[in-house]
């Protein structure tokens, strides 16, 4: 273990930090919550969301991705910054088709929770109302592409922690996808039930079949406590 | 072209080795091979490569120039960028769509001609262009645009539909383009007078880390937009703990309006290829890679010829002019069609065989660029400097220009001017200087550096062309009083919207958004309060976005709301009725009175 540390200021804060760690990793440990999406514990971070935006000295960066530095001066909690993590929030609601008092994942699904912790009770950007579809082709697993945010959740964790490759992002800009690797779709691929890739999405995109509101709604994860008090808890203990 | 066939798919992996590395060049040949890449060749082409079928699918379905469905032998890309677009585009996408019976997007019902429409191909002083297959067609006309279907019918070879060639290297046979260079003011550097070879000589009587001083002493900056000391950046290359380094030029030039590489590709390469080489030898490379833009392909052979000489002449190799040590030599990989792989780290993911998403800094790619090495990445023109500073010296560079920007800067300028084409000019001058040589003394609105830069009116037209002032990558696009400068704006976060690799939220969804607002005021359907929406949400895409590309493409809305904002405020009501402006009622009943087989009565 690296002995050394650096020590940062977040929104006023000191934290102490190890030199390797990003933003995000060593405000965790602190207790400090940067909200988040694509960035997953167990997996390499990706930087694709943006949600986790704070300023550095000044300058945006996205806290996952960015490292730690001696003396940095970082700005997360301010008007500004909630705003534009709004604003993302707000985008990824258009963008897709996002129906939760109907979706088996409203009250564990992060883009929920975030809009909830966010202050957001409906978008304030047009819908945008894509045709998107669904891939049941696998006894087991399903695609709703409806609700995909595009956070390549699934992706690092088939190739991460399942050791497979069962899916990629393909398309370009707005028609960009996650694809599955084969042409024949889901049941063509190697992914299984045992896949932890299912359990890591942020949404209802990726699931497993056969599961339906086992837990009732409003007894869900992010009924009791909003997403990040796990982090905040750490605080007083 | 062949029916699918296994065999032909496993030799071309083969001719490039069954590396995964090279999987761009792998799937062009086969695109050649087949007229595009059929779901089968993707399976074979991941099991030749060892990688899974679904990274094949990623890279084809990213670029504008690959595909997955068949399309015709013969493909015509109308540019419909707006200089196109000023210059006459819709008459001349007419008569192609008359001639063709088809519509943009569609193949001839005999399966041999596909219409598209494709954004800058770099050719704006002499639009309306087109690209038809690798060959460029310019200044377009309802009737050239007849004769060319025509002979495309008849013989079917694009060539052959040159006529008359252009100027210099373009009558080169390896070249024989139509293309223009209208260079129209020569400076001292690109331009110049110079020995060949003389600035790789004196490099080679120093020692590198003289040649990266000499560079610094220069104040060289980046000409490819960013505009980062030159020196520094190889210092920070040389500095990273390796064996192997690489010096990769960016000849993406994908930026709308410019089209400066292009004539340095065409009258200047060795000048280029001896920088490339100076700088290999400064950063410790043996290799260098020229990332070429696939709508620059027709350039290709003589700037593989003009590699071919210089290994003939020492000039590349091993033990390059004598030299114990310094062995080095360049390749030529293509683009396909992808303005965000000019972003010096897309363009590496794409030379390493991927879709071009940028990648996450740090590391930056001094640190770890391509296949995780060491590599300098630098602009056509910012490498052409390197080598008249080796030449003429970093004192005789330094003294041109202004005070915080030395040396020329080449400017492509199109759009509503007399003279457009190339200038090379000393930094420094006004950007009332500059119109005033290409005959823009009317303009009413210029474009500086492209649609990421900004649009400035005459209110700033005193401003220096400089780096602490006016940058620029070197676009000039100027717009007269006769042009809507809102529907610009529109067509330039079209751009934004296809060209965004879709890898971070703010930018995937934010240009729509943008554009979608645009149209709306553009429209009459706002009221002032859309202002505020468009500043919120503009901010938001150029603060959050990922890479360079959404870090600006909010730059058309930002900068006109700053320097043109009547023009928004003109278009906007107060909202008396306190109704959704923007809510059409006669649009969201069409589909119920479709279903009902009446119209509505009230709506
Ligand atoms: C979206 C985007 C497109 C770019 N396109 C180009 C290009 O076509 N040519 C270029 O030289 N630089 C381009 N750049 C800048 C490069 O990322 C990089 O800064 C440059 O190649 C470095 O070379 P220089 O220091 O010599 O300018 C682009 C940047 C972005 C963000
Ligand atoms: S800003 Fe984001 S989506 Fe846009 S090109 Fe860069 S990485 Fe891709
Ligand atoms: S959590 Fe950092 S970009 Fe998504
Ligand atoms: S060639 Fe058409 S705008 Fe540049």
């Amino acid at each position: 273990m690296n002995e050394k540390t650096v020590t940062f200021i977040v929104d006023g804060k000191e934290i102490k930090a190890r030199p390797e760690q990003t933003i995000m990793k060593a405000c965790d440990e602190a207790g400090v919550y940067i909200p988040r999406l694509c960035a997953f514990k167990d997996l390499s971070p990706f930087g694709s969301c943006r949600v986790c935006t704070v300023k550095v000295n000044g300058r945006p960066q996205a806290a996952c991705t960015q490292p730690v530095g001696e003396g940095i001066v970082v700005e997360s909690q301010t008007a500004e910054i909630q705003q534009i993590r709004r604003n993302i929030i707000d985008m990824l609601f258009v963008e897709g088709n996002h129906f939760c008092m109907f979706c088996e994942k409203s009250g564990n699904c992060e883009l929920q929770a975030m809009a909830y912790r966010l202050g957001i009770l409906a978008p304030k950007f047009p819908y945008m109302f894509p045709v998107r579809g669904v891939d049941a082709s696998h006894p087991d697993i399903f695609i709703d592409w409806n609700r995909c945010i595009l956070c390549a959740r699934c992706i690092r964790t088939s190739c991460e922690i399942d050791g497979k490759n069962a899916y990629g992002f393909i398309g370009r800009g707005p028609h960009k996808r996650v694809a599955t690797n084969s042409s024949a779709g889901l049941k063509g691929t190697d992914a299984d039930v045992s896949d932890k890739a299912p359990a890591n999405c942020p949404v209802g995109s990726l699931m497993y079949k056969r599961i339906g509101y086992a837990v009732p709604i409003g007894c869900r994860l992010y009924d009791k406590n909003p997403i990040g008090s796990d982090i905040e808890m750490k605080k007083t203990t | 072209m062949t029916a699918y066939n296994e065999t032909i798919v496993k030799d071309i992996c083969r001719r490039f080795g069954n590396e995964r590395s090279r999987m761009m060049d792998v799937v062009k040949e086969v695109q050649t091979s087949f007229g595009h890449v059929p779901n089968e060749a993707m399976d074979a082409i991941a099991r030749a490569l060892s990688c899974p079928r679904v990274e094949v699918q990623s890279l084809v379905s990213f670029y504008a120039f690959l595909t997955e469905r068949p399309k015709g032998n013969i493909i015509i890309r109308l540019c419909d960028d707006v200089i196109d677009r000023m210059q006459g585009f819709d008459r001349i996408a007419d008569a192609f769509k008359e001639e063709l019976g088809i519509g943009i997007g569609e193949t001839t019902t005999d399966g041999k001609i596909t219409l598209e429409a494709t954004p800058c191909i770099g050719m704006c002083d002499q639009a309306p262009a087109a690209l038809i297959n690798d060959v460029i067609v310019t200044n377009l006309t309802k009737d050239a645009a007849r004769e060319i279907v025509a002979g495309l019918r008849e013989h079917g070879d694009p060539q052959r539909l040159v006529k008359r060639l252009g100027d210099g290297n373009n009558a080169h046979e390896l070249v024989r383009a139509m293309v223009v260079n209208n260079v129209r003011r020569k400076g001292d550097v690109i331009f110049g007078e110079g020995k060949p070879s003389d600035g790789l000589k004196n490099a080679l009587a120093m020692s590198p880390v003289e040649v990266i001083r000499a560079v610094k002493t220069s104040r060289l900056r980046g000409r490819g937009g960013a505009g980062f000391p030159t020196g520094i950046k190889w210092e920070f290359t040389r500095a990273a703990k390796d064996e192997t380094r690489y010096v990769i030029c960016n000849a993406d030039e994908g930026e709308p309006g410019t089209f400066k590489d292009r004539v340095i590709l065409t009258e200047k390469a060795d000048l280029l290829f001896e920088g490339m080489t100076i700088a290999g030898y400064a950063i410790g490379a043996q290799a260098g890679i020229l990332y070429l833009r696939a709508e620059y392909v027709y350039l290709r052979p003589y700037l593989e010829h003009a590699l071919a000489e210089r290994r003939k002449s020492g000039l590349l190799g091993n033990k390059i002019l004598g030299h114990a040590g310094f062995n080095y030599d360049i390749r030529i990989q293509m683009g396909a069609g992808a303005y965000i792989c000019g972003e010096e780290t897309s363009l590496i993911s794409s030379a390493e065989g991927f879709r071009g998403d940028p990648k996450t800094r740090p590391p930056f790619p001094a640190q770890k660029g391509y296949m995780g090495h060491p590599s300098a990445v630098n602009n056509v023109e910012t490498l052409c400097c390197v080598t008249r500073i080796l030449e003429r010296g970093a004192g005789w560079y330094a003294q041109m220009g202004s005070n915080g920007t030395s040396g020329t800067k080449l400017l492509s300028v199109s759009g509503d001017c007399k003279i457009p084409g190339v200038y090379e000019i000393p930094f420094g001058i006004t950007l009332k200087e500059f119109l005033a040589m290409a005959g823009a003394e009317d303009a009413a609105a210029v474009q500086v550096g492209g649609p990421s830069g900004q649009m400035v009116g005459p209110a700033e037209f005193n401003r220096i062309i400089c780096y602490d002032d006016l940058a620029t990558g070197g676009a000039i696009m100027v717009f007269g009083p006769q042009r809507d400068l809102l529907w610009v704006v529109s067509r330039f976060m079209e751009f934004f919207v296809e060209e965004s690799c879709g890898y971070c939220t703010p930018c995937r969804v934010g240009n729509v958004l943008l554009r979608r607002k645009i149209e709306e005021v553009r429209a009459g359907k706002c009221d002032p309060a859309a202002i505020a929406y468009l500043e919120d949400l503009g901010q938001t895409v150029k603060i959050a976005s990922r890479c360079g590309l959404g870090q600006t493409s909010a730059n058309p809305v930002l900068t006109t709301l700053k320097n043109f904002r009547p023009l928004y405020t003109a278009r906007m009501k107060e909202n008396e009725a306190g109704m959704q402006m923007t809510f059409d009622i006669s649009a969201a009943v069409r589909d119920a009175e479709i279903i009902a087989g009446r119209k509505s009565a009230n709506f």
